[in-house]
């Protein structure tokens, strides 16, 4: 037993060595790495440059306008397929079935090279002929965008699941027809659920994106490739291409962080504080809680 | 007009081989309020959620002022109608469920006038103050702008209410309505359906509140077993019971 006056008692939390340890293992390890590429065969002037080209900026320009395309062609496909696939008319559902697990089960890459090459199959499509409207452009947003349905319906068809059946009978009580459940009542409240993997599925589709480059479609890392073969600073182009897609995908991340926060409404009471809210009111000097 | 708001004709229902309705008669006039009493899975809610059609019945007929619901009948079969036909029926029929189920994602006004201006196309205007005065009415014109997840469960229910008399319907429907609240929130509820009772609006209620069913209904209904076991006017089922099985079931609820 201890003589010490009670108010004299102070307590101390566990002291957490270990992560002082951790800490200056991944700085060391870090260290190590930067140090590598530093004293590497790399001319980082270059990779800085090219992040300003105007071909590479153009390159980035076509991937988000591909990506954007494909995803919103995706987005609708996946709906339609999934009210589709939840319809108790058995034709539309087992169509919906076929078309997931065609375009789910087969490569991304290899459906870009199908859509791209389909002039060897059907020559001439509405009188022209097929190379001429299968651009690269236009083969790229089939294949991506139809490879995304499938993915996007399958999430869809999970939010539509996650909505309250007393939701729809309430709607049906009050004599809304099934289209105005599903628009007015049940999407509205499934998008909560469908919001953030569609986040990733977008992050996923700029990214994926590059595969157009195999079939000639000018995206960011086409246009990398053909600055690459001429100058011969592969990596360094690379590093570029890289440094564009993680600031594209940083952005999106950010967006999606206030669009889940919008669906959120009616879940949460109230909102939680978003960080940039936080941010000012740390700046202003407010006591913290 | 003497013809019943309500008439049930020998209506069966099974979920699969569970027969949960065995030949339902049953007449709610107009203004009536008629109070359906018995101990779960007797079948008294699936014959409300037959009454506008959210069920659908096997056999037996099944109409709301005169006209059958969710079907035409032709020589001795019924056909089911289209979607948008049954829908038009369920537009002049209100229903209040035992869980709200209010839209979470609009306010309280918001989920007042979604119908008004969905289904009967309203102008937004008169939907807004319409839906106003209903709010006001059932003691939430205060809580407008709230949505359902900052209410409390008699406040929702009466915003549910309220969403519910925003389609002029000639009948009220309530499953249980008071049966998911706290019981200090029960009176709330009850006051609203009494008014809504003494304004001469035909009920059909679903409940375990006997008083309420001794005091505000026109008509009690007790149901066991997919059958109507005894009906007739509250005092004398409630305080005076002729079958066995009702006097066993209130021996238990009293």
């Amino acid at each position: 037993m201890t003589t010490t006056a009670p108010e004299r008692l102070v307590a101390v939390p566990v002291r957490h060595y270990g992560r002082w340890v951790s800490a200056l293992l991944v700085i060391g390890a870090v260290a190590g790495i930067v140090y590598a590429f530093s004293q590497a065969k790399i001319d980082y002037g270059t990779t800085g440059h090219f992040f300003t080209a105007s071909n590479i900026i153009q390159g980035a320009a076509r991937t988000l306008l591909i990506s954007v395309l494909a995803q919103a062609m995706g987005i609708a496909l996946g709906v339609v397929f999934a009210v589709m696939r939840l319809s108790r008319n058995p034709v539309t559902s087992t169509v919906s079935w076929f078309y997931i697990w065609l375009f789910r089960g087969t490569p991304v890459l290899v459906q870009l090279l199908i859509w791209y090459n389909l002039a060897l199959v059907f020559p001439t499509m509405f009188g022209h002929s097929t190379s001429d409207i299968m651009t690269p452009f236009l083969a790229a947003l089939l294949g991506l965008g139809i490879n995304e349905g499938a993915y996007m319906a399958e999430i869809v068809r999970a939010g539509i699941a996650s909505v309250d059946e007393g939701q729809t009978e309430a709607s049906q009580a009050l004599g809304m027809t099934q289209g105005q459940t599903l628009r007015r009542v049940v999407l509205p409240q499934a998008m909560r659920v469908i919001i953030p993997p569609t986040g990733n599925e977008f992050i996923n589709m700029l990214k994926t994106s590059s595969l157009a480059y195999s079939i000639q479609y000018g995206e960011l890392l086409l246009s990398a490739v053909s600055v690459y073969t001429r100058n011969l600073q592969v990596i360094e182009l690379l590093f570029t291409v890289s440094l564009w897609y993680l600031v594209l995908t940083s952005v999106f991340s950010i967006g999606q962080y206030y669009l889940e926060r919008r669906f959120a409404r009616g879940a949460a009471r109230e909102l939680p504080a978003t960080p940039m809210s936080r941010l000012i009111l740390n700046l202003r000097g407010r006591p913290r809680v | 007009m003497n013809q019943p708001m309500v008439l049930a004709e020998n209506v069966h229902k099974s979920f699969g081989k569970l027969e949960v309705l065995k030949g339902i008669d049953l007449e709610v006039g107009r203004g009536e309020v008629c109070c359906l009493l018995g101990p779960s899975g007797s079948g008294k809610s699936t014959f409300l959620r037959c009454i506008n059609h959210l069920e659908k019945v096997d056999a037996g007929r099944l109409s709301v002022d005169g006209k059958l619901v969710g079907y035409r009948q032709q020589g001795d079969k019924l056909y089911e109608l289209k979607e948008r036909e049954t829908a038009q029926a369920r537009a002049e029929i209100g229903m209040v469920f035992q869980r709200f189920n209010l839209f979470p994602h609009m306010t309280a006004l918001g989920n007042v006038v979604e119908a008004p201006l969905r289904v009967r196309r309203e102008s937004r205007s008169g939907a807004i103050d319409r839906g106003r005065a209903l709010l006001d009415r059932v003691g939430l014109g205060d809580k407008v702008d709230a949505y359902p997840a900052q209410l409390s469960g008699g406040q929702q229910q009466r915003v549910a209410i309220a969403r519910a008399l925003a389609m002029q319907p000639k009948l009220m429907l309530f499953d249980e309505p008071t049966s998911a609240l706290d019981p200090e929130l029960v009176g709330e509820v009850l006051d609203v359906m009494r008014g809504l009772a003494e304004d001469g609006m035909t009920m059909v209620v679903v409940t375990h509140e006997m008083g309420f069913a001794r005091e505000v209904g026109d008509t009690v209904v007790f149901m066991d077993g997919g059958v109507v076991v005894e009906k007739g006017d509250p005092k004398s089922v409630i305080n005076n019971p002729q079958e066995e099985r009702t006097k066993a079931f209130l021996g238990k609820v009293l």
